[in-house]
């Protein structure tokens, strides 16, 4: 009998912990997939944040480092400066990335770090228990914006593939969602094409993930998806936004 | 023999290298020696002065000096500045070419050193700071000529190598200039 | 233990500043991988690095900020390699947080502070006022660092040097706590061949889980009981550090009355004061510490039996002073002379508070109070000490 689903092998058998209709165990098995297809499953290091995917070491199935709030790309970067022929990712949140760690994110795309960066924006501060977040929709309701962002005083949110396609050093960079099969299979290839990019020695690799949280947003499940389909895909345009030279195009 | 010198000009007087050569001189002759610079902004602002402890018999204390046996003053400033921290019975060394004034201390050595028109007359104005030392060391015998003159390939960089001719030949001027007279201090 | 302070020159030596002398012996002990922020007065280490890294197949990179630097040195010791980053006090500071998840996770690396006038933005000049930060933990948590205080531009590249071996043998982080002027300075330096001992392979380090399990290296544990353990566990280490790890120096210390412990750049200048002191009869002695974690209290404590009295000499308000009294443990007074904000004691300076007390030494003064003497002509911190 020809077995047509399972469980890659760069995943581990470990129940997560995500929130139920949280997207992160698609993206972890996304990763886990590619990481398999591109069969670099034992040279692989991974490096996760402090938020929500804290515990993701306890679920992908290769060595993998826990670092301090924001500092994965510079944990990455030790890593990567160290066995520049191992495949090395970080994991990390929008709080994580866009606001404690912007000065590594920027700086490890800037220097064209050949590491790739899974970056999960929920638009919210999950682990802590519903917070704004630097990429927290202007009007968006949270624990800490409780009549919903106000621009006037918190400021507008960061578009961190744009501005990070800016910089000469990022090579890959590409914003994707799961909000349908077809947004998971290009995910998938994106994600798939950053790695080759860092395999290729090309460069700096980003993938936004637009990725939903019912438990904050207080949405079931089916909704948060639509209201990243309707609201933070508005703001937030998926696509990719860099791509190197003689890289296909069409994620 | 503990020899404390504080050594200060305007940046680009070569007071930094004066040092370094008197510490390289030392350690070839095996004696206990320091050398540290002034750091930080000061660096920035056109003054430069360094500090050279020497120490034929025991362990160099604090390389940071605050009462120095000779001070070597290679323009106005530093004299204003360092003068009254000279011990009493100590030298002091002017560049006789750009001090414009005479030293307040009376209890003190004092050695007038014309280095700029020396220099000049040697054809280049940047070994003043030859000039200087050659007296500085022939007044205190505190390391031996030959050390300094051997000294001048290590611590010169090799593109300025074809100046060591001329660097002993300011050194000798101004040993010229001064007789031995070790300190006065116990 | 270590031996003397700057030793004798001979022409096979070099003429190198500290700074310039640790980044060369760091090497020389290993070191391939190197991640810095410019500070002053520490830039001589990450420019010698940049420059002589690479000719050995290492790897210099100048990081965005004191903090990405800890944090490239923590994935570097992950990955297993030899790795060190340097930095002056307000630069470390920043890099507590850093050091706390490096120390957790027991990763050995080598971390210089150059220290410089505190508290702030403070100055650039020489200081000893980060002694609690380096010895007491630094940032937070129950951790510790191993720390040495190198005295001499040859003691330093000595330590240096070694410090590779030690942190990965104790799975460590080890801190070489010089100051502004140690590393300014040029004195001769010798680079000894380096001696290695055995050191069992680093099978925890994440390089790839070729044909094994996947290796974790993290310090996340919400389960208080196996928090605890790591705790403990990190406990029992430092223990067997504080055992094996003591060094010490002492200068005319045997006949001593009067004992005058000081570290790095103080303790030659206390050494200095010693021999003032003697030529003027009175017998003198010098404890230097030259690990700081582990302090030597114990040796210090054998001290205290043969000595009046203490005077502890900081270039602080008094911080070192506080293990001298551990260590003493109300047997003999201890007394403090400091002078902070980059300003350096003289040899002087510490004669006149050492024969202050002397005249003082009398019973009365001994009630366990400090007090601050405002006396004319000691500009510093003076404190009397009593049996507490």
């Amino acid at each position: 009998m020809q077995k047509v689903f399972g469980r890659p092998e760069a995943l581990t058998e470990a129940p997560t912990h995500y929130c139920p209709g949280c997207t992160h165990g698609i993206v972890h098995r996304i990763l886990a997939e590619v990481i398999d297809e591109l069969g670099v499953r034992e040279r692989t290091v991974g490096v996760v944040p402090v938020g929500c995917a804290v515990f993701a070491y306890y679920y992908f199935n290769c060595d993998m480092i826990e670092a301090s709030h924001g500092r994965a790309p510079a944990v990455a970067t030790g890593v990567k400066r160290v066995l520049p022929g191992n495949v090395v990712f970080s994991y990390q949140g929008d709080g994580d990335l866009a606001s404690i760690g912007t000065a590594e994110i920027v700086h490890a795309a800037a220097r064209g770090e050949n590491i790739t960066v899974i970056f999960i924006n929920n638009a919210i501060y999950g682990m802590t228990g519903g917070q704004m977040a630097p990429t927290t929709l202007p009007g968006q309701k949270t624990t800490t914006s409780p009549s919903g962002r106000d621009t006037a005083r918190a400021g507008y949110p960061i578009r961190v593939c744009e501005m990070l396609s800016t910089l000469d050093g990022a090579s890959y960079i590409a914003r994707v969602s799961c909000t349908s099969p077809a947004n998971v299979a290009r995910a998938k290839r994106a994600v798939k094409r950053a790695f080759e990019v860092q395999l290729s020695g090309s460069g700096f690799s980003l993938v936004e993930f637009l990725s939903s949280c019912p438990t904050n947003w207080g949405m079931t499940p089916i909704d948060a998806l639509r209201w990243i389909d309707e609201k933070m895909s508005a703001y937030y345009p998926l696509g990719e936004y860099k791509v190197p030279e003689g890289a296909r195009q069409g994620a | 023999m503990l020899e404390e010198v504080i050594i200060a000009g305007f940046g680009g007087q070569g007071v930094m290298v004066m040092g370094y050569l008197l510490a390289y001189a030392a350690m070839r002759e095996g004696k206990n020696v320091s050398w540290i610079p002034s750091y930080g902004p000061e660096m920035r602002g056109g003054t430069a002065n360094c500090s050279v402890v020497i120490s034929r018999d025991s362990e160099v204390a604090s390389p940071i000096v605050s009462e120095p046996t000779t001070l070597i003053a290679m323009n106005r400033p530093s004299l204003d500045k360092f003068e009254r921290m000279l011990v009493p019975g100590g030298l002091l060394v002017v560049n006789a070419s750009l001090v414009d004034r005479e030293p307040e201390r009376r209890d003190i050595d004092i050695l007038k050193v014309p280095a700029n028109d020396i220099a000049n007359e040697l054809g280049n104005m940047r070994v003043a700071n030859m000039v200087v030392l050659g007296a500085f060391v022939a007044r205190r015998g505190c390391v031996e000529p030959a050390s300094v003159i051997g000294s001048l390939e290590k611590v010169l960089p090799p593109h300025h190598h074809d100046l060591i001719p001329l660097n002993e030949e300011a050194f000798a001027r101004g040993a010229g200039l001064a007789s031995l007279r070790p300190s006065m201090q116990p | 233990m270590a031996g003397g302070l700057a030793n004798k020159a001979s022409t096979d030596k070099v003429l190198m500043k500290g700074n310039e002398a640790i980044a060369e012996a760091a090497i020389r002990g290993g070191c391939r991988f190197f991640f810095g922020y410019p500070i002053t007065p520490q830039n001589e280490i990450p420019e010698y690095m940049s420059r002589r890294l690479p000719e050995v197949g290492g790897v210099y990179l100048q990081a965005e900020s004191e903090v990405a630097a800890i944090n490239m040195v923590y994935g570097a010791a992950a990955a297993g390699a030899r790795v060190m980053t340097s930095s002056s006090s307000p630069g470390i500071s920043l890099k507590q947080e850093g050091l706390s998840y490096i120390a957790a996770c027991e990763l050995p690396c080598v971390v210089v502070n150059m220290m410089r006038g505190g508290p702030g933005l403070g100055g650039i000049q020489p200081s000893q006022s980060d002694y609690f930060q380096a010895t007491k933990g630094g940032g937070h948590g129950d951790y510790h660092l191993i720390v040495f205080g190198p005295a001499s531009v040859q003691e330093a590249a000595d330590i240096t040097c070694e410090a590779f071996s030690i942190a990965d043998y104790y799975r460590n982080p080890v801190m070489i706590l010089g100051d502004g002027a140690l590393g300014q300075m040029m004195e001769p330096v010798e680079f000894r061949p380096v001696e290695e001992p055995e050191l069992p392979p680093k099978t925890w380090a994440t390089t790839g889980a070729r044909g094994r399990r996947p290796n974790i290296i993290t310090s996340l544990e919400l389960e208080p009981a196996l928090l605890e353990e790591l705790n403990r566990r990190l406990a029992a280490k430092y223990e067997k550090i504080k055992r094996e790890l003591v060094r010490f120096d002492t200068y005319k210390l045997e006949d001593a009355h009067w004992a005058i412990v000081a570290y790095g750049m103080m303790a030659r200048v206390a050494r200095a004061a010693v021999d003032k002191a003697r030529a003027r009869g009175i017998r003198a002695g010098l404890f230097r510490p030259i690990s700081l974690f582990p302090f030597p209290y114990d040796s210090l404590a054998r001290v205290a039996e043969q000595v009046r009295a203490f005077l502890t000499v900081e270039m602080s308000m008094g911080q070192m002073v506080e293990d001298v009294k551990l260590a003493v443990l109300g047997k003999r007074p201890v007394h403090f002379y400091g002078r902070t904000g980059g300003v350096v004691p003289t040899a002087q300076e510490i004669l006149q508070a050492l024969e202050r007390i002397i005249q003082n030494e009398a019973p009365q003064n001994a009630n366990g109070a400090w007090q601050k003497e405002g006396d004319a002509g000691a500009e510093g911190f003076w404190a009397t000490g009593g049996f507490n």
